[in-house]
């Protein structure tokens, strides 16, 4: 793209100009609080006027306790984990599946269009008003999910959701599957069009079977969409806050049982104001996050290198 | 295909049809009943479920905007994400042409420094932005969510991807043989080429402001300033034991976003899609 423009050298510094803005931004507001982030994950520092004191490892030495001892830090770590897997595996398969169902040219499904929008509906609400609105329909006595379950028969009477560890947890997970399987299921559909249909083509000449089809053509070819899915979705999940805040008005109650990775450095940081020590429980999860993507593209990829 | 007509549905075909109905219900039940619940009293909803509208939608307005006025929330939730969007469109645009057309050292390594920022999630280094924002004496600002908007990865990316095809070298040539500033090329030639990538990724970057609830938690205090993530997030400690006007707080931050999604749900689902596939 630069050949042709390369006799024009004489205008490259403008090029320089152009990009200016944005780098500062992304400086001062993205790379600075990174960078700032890991210098006070070193310090003392209780907030606003009393500036930070240098303490060396201390932070971490009182991380590396915490996890051994099993307090917060490792337990958030588990939640996040619970949260995470419990969503992402149905969210996985459904949109899998439903992107092979919304793009299959043989089935008379007519709306495709207007299945794909309604699908993806959750994703674009506000997660701040799921997770407040989900507090008020999974309430006890007296909710729509247990209104629902009780008329249908699937409960004898209303369950407390929200006083039981793994109902919580579980609710979580659901409304989070229930928020991307849509989003999901769009970047597959996205992804099975890109195939090229002679492969398809070739497959039913050769007589295979759907099964078959699907397990040689559709999911090698969608490994690279799969990759960029996975690793976006385990920097999201691990990162994940708004709705168990919300639906536990930040207690990530009953006993910390969601109380996320991020929700931990909020607390530690801007309820406790100990925000050194925050800092140090953020690099600790940039680097488990970290070490998790490059275990999964690994994984994923394992014979190219990464 | 046709064998078996073009107006025959197959039994299978059917249960697809009421899954597939079954689950686009799912996806809308919450809504419903949220919007639904807005319009009783606190009595018809402690009785249990309600399936048709009620009364009370203007005593739940009424009572809800007593405690916390959410229209104070729209307004800064406006100001942050058009404001934002609207100087990333022009930014954003700005670098994503400086990429794309000009040939300066290190073009390729910079533009790969912000695909990298593209993959660190903002919320591990909320500490370090928050003395960054007292700093500068941003905080209980609302311009501590406005300009670091500009800084969005994807969108430089995605309007870079667009200009590489849509906007040849020989056009940006002839208009500088016609006596045309470089900054000109850009405000007159440039934006409205790449108008159309713009819209898909303002569209996109602006919901995302909009949703945003940990940064502004942090960075705003003052309840004059608060976006309507934060006053959503607080109504369970807010309306306590009034259901009915915590459903019409939660039901009034979502029903704008419903219709807005019944209007440009095109290009809301070409967003997502134009964000991953050349990814």
């Amino acid at each position: 793209m630069f050949k042709s423009l390369s006799k024009n050298d004489k205008y490259a510094h403008y090029g320089y100009l152009f990009i200016l803005p944005f780098f500062i931004v992304m400086a001062i507001f993205i790379v600075y609080p990174i960078l700032n982030t890991i210098y006070l994950s070193f310090t003392v520092w209780e907030g606003a006027t009393i500036p930070p004191e240098w303490v060396g490892l201390k932070n971490y030495r009182r991380l590396f306790q915490d996890f051994l001892q099993g307090g917060i830090f490792p337990q958030s770590i588990k939640n996040t984990w619970i949260l995470w897997i419990f969503n992402v595996i149905p969210q996985f398969i459904g949109a899998l599946a439903l992107a092979i169902l919304l793009t299959d040219k043989h089935n008379r499904i007519k709306g495709k269009e207007g299945f794909r929008a309604i699908f993806y509906l959750p994703n674009l609400i506000t997660m701040a008003s799921v997770g407040a609105l989900f507090a008020f329909l999974l309430g006890h006595p007296k909710g729509a999910v247990n209104d629902l379950l009780v008329a249908f028969n699937i409960l004898k009477e209303p369950f407390n959701f929200l006083q039981n560890a793994w109902a919580t947890r579980l609710s979580i997970s659901t409304i989070l599957t229930w928020m991307w399987f849509g989003y999901t299921m769009i970047i597959f559909m996205a992804g099975i069009k890109a195939i090229p249909e002679e492969l398809f083509e070739a497959a039913r000449v050769d007589g295979a079977t759907k099964w078959q089809t699907f397990k040689s053509i559709t999911l090698p070819q969608l490994r690279p969409i799969m990759t960029y899915q996975v690793v976006t979705s385990i920097i999201g999940g691990l990162s994940m806050y708004d709705i168990p805040q919300v639906l536990t008005n930040g207690t990530g109650a009953p006993q910390n049982s969601v109380t996320t990775m991020v929700m931990h450095i909020y607390r530690q940081g801007f309820t406790n104001y100990n925000l050194g020590y925050a800092s140090a429980v953020a690099i600790g999860l940039f680097v488990h996050i970290f070490i998790v993507v490059f275990i999964a593209l690994r994984f994923i990829n394992p014979k190219e290198d990464v | 295909m046709g064998k078996k007509g073009a107006f025959r549905l197959s039994i299978g075909d059917i249960l697809l049809y009421i899954f597939l109905i079954g689950l686009a219900v799912i996806c809308f039940l919450p809504f419903y009943f949220m919007i639904i619940n807005a319009t009783h009293d606190n009595a018809a909803i402690a009785r249990g479920m309600n399936l048709l509208p009620g009364k009370y939608a203007i005593d739940n307005y009424l009572k809800m905007k007593s405690r916390v006025n959410i229209w104070i929330g729209f307004r800064n939730s406006l100001i942050v994400s058009g404001v934002g969007t609207a100087l990333l469109a022009y930014f954003g645009t700005l670098t994503a042409y400086g990429f794309s057309k000009y040939k300066f050292v290190g073009n390729k390594a910079l533009f790969w420094v912000i695909l990298c920022s593209m993959m660190v999630p903002p919320q591990l280094s909320v500490i370090g932005f928050y003395d960054v924002v007292q700093k500068l004496k941003l905080m209980n600002n609302l311009l501590a969510l406005i300009i670091p908007m500009i800084a969005s990865a994807q969108f430089v990316y995605f309007v870079k991807l667009y200009l590489d095809s849509a906007l040849p070298d020989s056009i940006v040539e002839s208009a500088r043989i016609d006596g045309a500033t470089e900054i000109g090329i850009f405000n007159k030639m440039v934006l409205p080429i790449a108008s159309p990538s713009i819209a898909t990724m303002g569209m996109f970057n602006f919901i995302n402001s909009w949703n945003q609830l940990l940064i502004p938690q942090i960075v705003i205090r003052d309840e004059k300033l608060r976006t309507v993530p934060i006053i959503v997030a607080n109504a369970k400690g807010v309306y306590r034991t009034d259901f009915a006007a915590a459903y019409m707080a939660i039901a009034l931050s979502v029903v704008p976003i419903l219709i807005a999604f019944a209007f440009f749900s095109k290009y809301i689902i070409g967003g997502v899609t134009a964000g991953s596939v050349k990814g």
